[in-house]
């Protein structure tokens, strides 16, 4: 199966680990990744803060340029990437189109938040059957972050306040994912950098209820989310001077792991807070 | 808040225009901020900026704090009993005190988006590893950053992902650029 790739600007560099995860996974289920040529910045936050105009013509020119590829999908696994995509669409489809520059081929491929993607009941079904080493006994809570569901008007999501892909990835996979009230609560990726001291709050807050709720590691899709609540948590609990102990991993490497993918234990060496010693601990690793 | 208020109802009509951000549909019920988690940090909290933006009290709502600390979560405007777009139209307000020259009571939020974008234009891909520092130089805090020594955290960071094999050390350049360029230019 041939499908359409965006994969963003993170992903060629500080979530390169995820990458890395995302193209062995797929290899390993005949997904072939057919990434959209000379694709451009999504524009990110910074476009929707203080350049309208720019934040849906920066991803409408992406999706312009996959409008020329003939797959029927087109996989984004940076949330924030896929939601600007999908406000582009959005906004040129069913908006009036007035100023901005980019005008949409009639047929877009399906534009799938990538962890959604996997979570379909057929991709659900070829994950248990491709099961080598269950992730039995590991408990773990999935944190999904902003921008995959919300705003639902424009991602299309029907469970925005309580999304189920990564918990249903998590099961089949064999692990014991843990119902927890954060899921989608926002970890503050936008401020990190200008407003550190912000940014630590959020994110204390949610390690804090992973930790209470018994959770071991917490699953993300998301590469801000997965940086935010990695390498900071060292500082975050010197400051805080609370535990947290948390690892922080892709659904991606998970599927590896359980799927024995060769190139998993490596794809899972690449976090600051280092999820080894508790996977040897569950002897999946 | 001002103990009389002459209402300006010009300044939402234009920012409707924009819009749509169906603000006047508010009432007030505080769905917003009650499940907002920067408003911590906020001098104006969300139903407060929406109903200062209907009563067009500009300069309240373009000078406060709560436009940039906003995190762009989008909860408000996902819980809005009523479809007001809270969050849609922060970032109008963000635009707008730019485009008018009101000093951002956040400069280092607002001059980050600005350097990001900065970055952007020149390549049509963010290069991250030249973000940061082209933003404390933007931003004038990089003398301070050395002086303090909070550059070694950032240095130490930067290093460890670096032998991960995470930091990319070039930008790349894509082809369409200069079209990229025209977007930003343009608009
Ligand atoms: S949730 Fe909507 S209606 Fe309620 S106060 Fe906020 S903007 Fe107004
Ligand atoms: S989008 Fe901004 S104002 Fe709305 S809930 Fe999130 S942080 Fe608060």
């Amino acid at each position: 199966m041939k499908v359409t790739y965006y994969p963003g600007c993170s992903l060629e560099g500080t979530a390169r680990d995820y990458a890395d995860s995302i193209e062995g996974v797929c290899e390993s289920f005949g997904i072939e990744l057919q990434e959209i040529p000379d694709w451009n910045c999504c524009g990110s936050t910074a476009a929707h803060s203080i350049n309208h105009t720019a934040s849906i013509d920066l991803p409408g020119r992406n999706l312009k340029l996959a409008g020329q590829l003939n797959n029927a999908d087109l996989l984004v696994p940076c949330p924030l990437c896929f939601n600007r995509l999908k406000a582009a669409a959005h906004e040129l489809q069913e908006g009036n189109g007035h100023g901005f520059q980019t005008k949409l081929p009639p047929d877009l491929p399906k534009i799938w938040d990538l962890a959604n993607f996997f979570a379909t009941g057929e991709m659900l079904q070829k994950l248990s059957s491709g099961l080598k080493k269950p992730l039995e006994g590991l408990k773990l809570v999935s944190y999904y972050g902003c921008m995959s569901s919300r705003p639902p008007k424009v991602t299309g999501a029907d469970d925005f306040e309580n999304p189920q892909s990564l918990d249903k990835i998590v099961k089949a996979l064999g692990g014991q994912p843990i119902d927890w009230p954060y899921k989608t609560d926002c970890c503050g990726a936008s401020l990190m950098i200008s407003r550190t001291d912000m940014g630590f709050k959020m994110v204390g807050k949610i390690l804090e209820m992973a930790r209470r709720v018994g959770a071991q590691g917490v699953v993300v899709s998301c590469q801000m989310c997965q940086s935010n609540l990695d390498m900071y948590q060292e500082r975050i609990e010197a400051e805080t001077g609370k535990f947290f102990g948390l690892p922080i991993m892709y659904f991606t490497e998970l599927i590896g792991l359980a799927c024995g993918l060769p190139g998993a234990p490596n794809w899972l060496s690449r976090h600051f807070v280092d999820p080894i010693p508790l996977l040897r601990k569950n002897r999946l690793i | 808040m001002q103990p009389s208020l002459s209402p300006d109802f010009s300044f939402l009509q234009k920012a409707e225009a924009a819009g749509p951000f169906n603000a006047a549909e508010c009432f007030q019920c505080r769905k917003c901020t009650n499940g907002c988690p920067a408003s911590f940090e906020m001098d104006l909290f969300p139903d407060q900026v929406i109903r200062l933006a209907i009563l067009g009290q500009k300069e309240e709502v373009l000078r406060s704090r709560t436009i940039w600390i906003c995190a762009s979560c989008e909860t408000c405007s996902t819980r809005c009993p009523n479809g007001v777009r809270i969050a849609e139209l922060m970032d109008y307000f963000k635009e707008m005190s730019i485009r008018t020259g009101v000093s951002p009571a956040q400069p280092h939020v607002a001059s980050l988006h600005q350097t990001f974008l900065g970055n952007v234009r020149l390549t049509g891909r963010v290069f991250e590893g030249g973000l940061l520092p082209a933003w404390w130089l933007k931003s004038g805090q990089l003398g301070s950053k050395i002086r303090s020594g909070g550059i070694r955290n950032e240095m130490k960071m930067a290093l460890k992902l670096f032998r991960k094999g995470r930091l990319a050390t070039t930008p790349k350049t894509i082809k369409g650029k200069a079209e990229v360029g025209a977007i930003l230019r343009s608009s």
